[in-house]
């Protein structure tokens, strides 16, 4: 009970800010302040959200494929490549400048290129899911490996384990809580990554469609789906907090209390 | 007593400076002995030597007459840190050794699992590390270093048959109580020797604590000099199981006396 009297207060600026924030734009709105088709009232945008919920729906299950596809193959490519990189200091020189020039490429110009590259189908958007997803889960695992302490793995080689036994049961579970903070960043980088990769070519999904509604002008709609892909990224981030919640129960065990001398 | 652990002319050096020359040790059967040494004198060296972590230049280690130089997983190895796995659950840290050694997790706990009670920690099978106190955690460390100081007789012999024997097994303690405070310290140390008399155990402890070695060990080797060598050999002629209240001797200080003037100090 206590614990969750401590987490309304926690929360409690946070979320009279937004209420205070939400207010404000629609007496705003409403005044007549700023003309409402260049910003529609909070309650347009409900309005909107709700009427057009079917084709959301429709669209938002397109970017979600993508999103979910992109993000898997990147956590697979970047958990290969940290791995790999970890074991062999060469490659680790050899890529770990390549993989921070990537990073700083905008999204917004090598998508085009994809687009020309592979047509307007999930590939291309796939593909940007992949590259902007794959940098922080490899980052995050490779300094994971990288903050074992020395004295474990010349404990374990002493026990007589082998460089497989000293990945498997030290490095990759000291690993597993960078892992998920990438993850974290990831997840959110991969539904804007599939929106973005949308804006410029494709038959459906969320980016496709707020380029129609910008273009007839429909700006309670766009905002709609603005509204969508927030709502859609918290959620991916808050089933990764679930995840790391349920794989690391050791975390939540440190917290109690200390026994014995 | 025969002799079970010997180092014969170990010369180590790094980047082209000799860090230990020419050291000579025996540590026979059931004996608990200490390496005191003022720091830098090549103590943490020589343990790498003697586990098998690194190679000598020159020199030999020989473990009950089979030559293990370089080749780790034979002597067990216990650090001044407890190293305990955060990820894993006390039980899983202690058995490790054994599922390293290729046993089934299940047959490990098995193993392990009765020890618990004999060396005093009933109960915390269950938790994680960060649920225990330092001087809890080092006595599990400690009794991980046990079990890797016989997994390999464990797996030779296989686990039907073997439960309440124990085997005997050699292990480095590399000042595995510094990090206590003097209060778990001294409680530990008696803790310490108790379960020495019970398992059968042959030990070399290092230290630069010279009361900690008196209390603990049946000889003490001096490590000092830049090269490391070993310049004495001091043998503790009091009963291990009657060093209660020793340090409060005479003949205590006599010993700490020696030592002193051995180390260079006094």
């Amino acid at each position: 009970m206590r614990k969750r009297s401590e987490n309304i207060t926690r929360n409690l600026p946070a979320a009279i800010t937004l209420i205070l924030i939400v207010i404000l734009w629609e007496a705003v709105s409403r005044s007549g302040a700023v003309p409402a088709y260049m910003l529609p009232a909070p309650t347009a945008v409900v309005n909107a959200m709700i009427s057009d919920f079917p084709v959301l729906m429709h669209h938002a299950a397109t970017t979600l494929q993508e999103a979910a596809w992109g993000l898997g193959i990147g956590i697979l490519l970047a958990m290969a490549m940290a791995t790999v990189m970890d074991r062999f200091l060469v490659l680790n020189r050899a890529f770990y400048p390549l993989m921070i020039i990537s990073q700083t490429i905008p999204t917004i110009a090598i998508a085009p290129l994809l687009v020309l590259w592979m047509g307007f189908g999930m590939s291309p958007k796939i593909t940007l899911v992949v590259l902007t997803t794959f940098f922080p889960i490899a980052v995050g695992l490779l300094d994971g490996y990288r903050s074992v302490d020395e004295d474990a793995i010349d404990l374990m080689r002493a026990m007589g384990a082998s460089r497989i036994q000293i990945f498997r049961h030290v490095k990759f579970p000291a690993a597993l809580p960078h892992f998920f903070s990438g993850l974290k960043v990831s997840a959110s980088y991969a539904v804007v990554g599939a929106v973005i990769s949308e804006w410029l070519g494709g038959f459906e999904g969320l980016g496709v469609y707020m380029t129609r509604v910008k273009k007839a002008y429909s700006f309670d709609k766009m905002f709609a789906v603005i509204l969508l892909i927030v709502v859609i990224s918290l959620l991916l981030m808050a089933l990764v907090e679930l995840i790391r919640t349920l794989s690391m129960p050791w975390l939540k065990a440190g917290r109690g209390a200390k026994q014995g001398k | 007593m025969e002799n079970l652990l010997e180092a014969k002319h170990i010369t180590k050096e790094y980047d082209g400076r000799v860090i230990i020359q020419d050291i000579n040790l025996i540590l026979r059967k059931g004996e608990l002995i200490s390496l005191l040494g003022l720091s830098g004198s090549g103590k943490t060296t020589l343990f790498h030597v003697l586990s098998g972590l690194t190679k000598p230049r020159e020199g030999q280690v020989i473990l009950e007459g089979n030559e293990i130089t370089g080749r780790p997983g034979a002597v067990s190895y216990m650090l001044q840190k407890d190293l305990l796995l955060p990820h894993k659950k006390v039980i899983d840290n202690v058995s490790l050794p054994l599922v390293l050694k290729g046993l089934h997790r299940k047959e490990a706990r098995q193993i392990a699992h009765p020890l618990f009670s004999e060396f005093g920690l009933e109960g915390t099978q269950g938790q994680y590390p960060s649920q225990l106190s330092g001087g809890m955690r080092q006595r599990c460390a400690f009794l991980r270093t046990y079990l890797s100081a016989v997994s390999g007789k464990y797996v030779q012999a296989g686990t039907r048959g073997q439960k309440q024997a124990h085997l005997h097994g050699v292990a480095l303690l590399d000042e595995p109580f510094s990090a206590l405070d003097t209060i778990t310290k001294s409680q530990i140390h008696g803790w310490f020797l108790e379960m020495m008399q019970r398992i059968d155990l042959s030990a070399i402890f290092i230290s630069h604590d010279i009361d900690e070695a008196l209390i603990l060990s049946d000889r003490i080797y001096v490590l000092s000099g830049t090269p490391g060598t070993i310049t004495h050999e001091f043998w503790i002629r009091r009963d291990r199981g009657a060093r209660k209240g020793f340090n409060l001797t005479p003949e205590f200080l006599d010993y700490k006396r020696q030592i002193l003037q051995a180390l260079g100090t006094s």
